[in-house]
């Protein structure tokens, strides 16, 4: 027996296309590296440079969020069924005060990684029209 | 494009309305591969916050799974901005997670004007799209087609989206 992995749409190119793999780990933080064995990158996406779990994604273990079960450290068994999802949030905030707020180095670094390529949208032009 | 029901609009309207001036969020679920909204899910801004949302986890989860069940997919993200504009901010496009779904923004900053802009966001790239709201209840063979401005009576911005 394995342990079930759910993997979200965002994620999927990492596994060629598949919704649903297999792992195997005592604990999430041994299935994730067995994962990342298979799906090379897939753990990065997960994990933080500091080695915590991205604030922004969801990780349940059967019907529970593991930031209740240890989070990385949270005991798996075979049989186990563990769920990615990316977490839905935003908002009208700016980024910073969004990632002074979330409190998460991890976040606000995800942020600006991206920020080159939001920098020039209209809203901003129209902001700086203003 | 993102083509949808009126009666779906006016009721993620309400929403917004209703949880004005804290954001509102939800989604609104259609049949996999169909790219068709058809059924609204009201959440939780589990930030109950004026400039910030996000979904309750554990509604996340059985939502999502709920979806799954029934073979569908978000096909719809909304959420409110209620003194700013109906324009993803950088939060919003940082962590968009839903490649395949229309993001759904309404604006609440005028009580009297509904303002409601529909968007792609994949790779942190933001792409405006037109809105088709599809008036099923008069007749399902008649479709109009709007493009949502800023104020009622004008279209001031286009654009070329399919």
């Amino acid at each position: 027996m394995a342990i079930e992995v759910r993997i979200p749409t965002i994620l999927r190119s990492y596994t060629g296309g598949a919704k649903v793999v297999e792992g195997t780990g005592d604990s999430l933080n041994d299935l994730l590296s067995d994962l990342d064995g298979k799906y090379s990158g897939l753990r990065g996406r997960l994990i933080t440079d500091q080695g915590a779990l991205h604030r922004f994604v969801n990780v349940y273990v059967n019907d529970e969020d593991v930031r209740f079960l240890g989070a990385l450290d949270a005991k798996l068994s075979d049989g186990d069924t563990v769920t990615i999802l990316p977490a839905v949030a935003g908002g009208a905030f700016g980024f910073a005060a969004a990632a002074a707020i979330i409190g998460h180095g991890a976040a606000a670094a995800a942020i600006i990684g991206h920020g080159a390529a939001v920098a020039a949208s209209p809203a901003d032009r129209a902001s700086a029209a203003r | 494009m993102l083509s949808i029901d009126r009666s779906i609009v006016e009721a993620i309207v309400a929403h917004a309305r209703r949880d004005h001036p804290d954001e509102a969020c939800g989604v609104v679920a259609g049949p996999a591969g169909a790219d068709t909204p058809t059924r609204h899910i009201p959440m939780v801004n589990a930030a109950r916050s004026m400039t910030f949302y996000e979904f309750d986890s554990m509604e996340q989860l059985r939502v999502w799974r709920e979806m799954d069940d029934r073979d569908e997919e978000p096909a719809v993200i909304y959420h409110s901005h209620t003194a700013t504009e109906a324009y993803p901010s950088r939060t919003d496009v940082s962590f968009a997670g839903e490649p395949g779904a229309h993001y759904l923004l309404v604006s609440t900053r005028d009580p009297d004007t509904e303002e409601i802009r529909s968007f792609r966001i994949v790779d942190g790239v933001v792409t405006e799209e037109p809105i088709r709201i599809v008036d099923a209840t008069v007749d399902p063979n008649a479709v109009q087609s709007y493009m949502f401005g800023q104020s009622p009576a004008t279209v001031d911005y286009e654009c070329s989206g399919s």
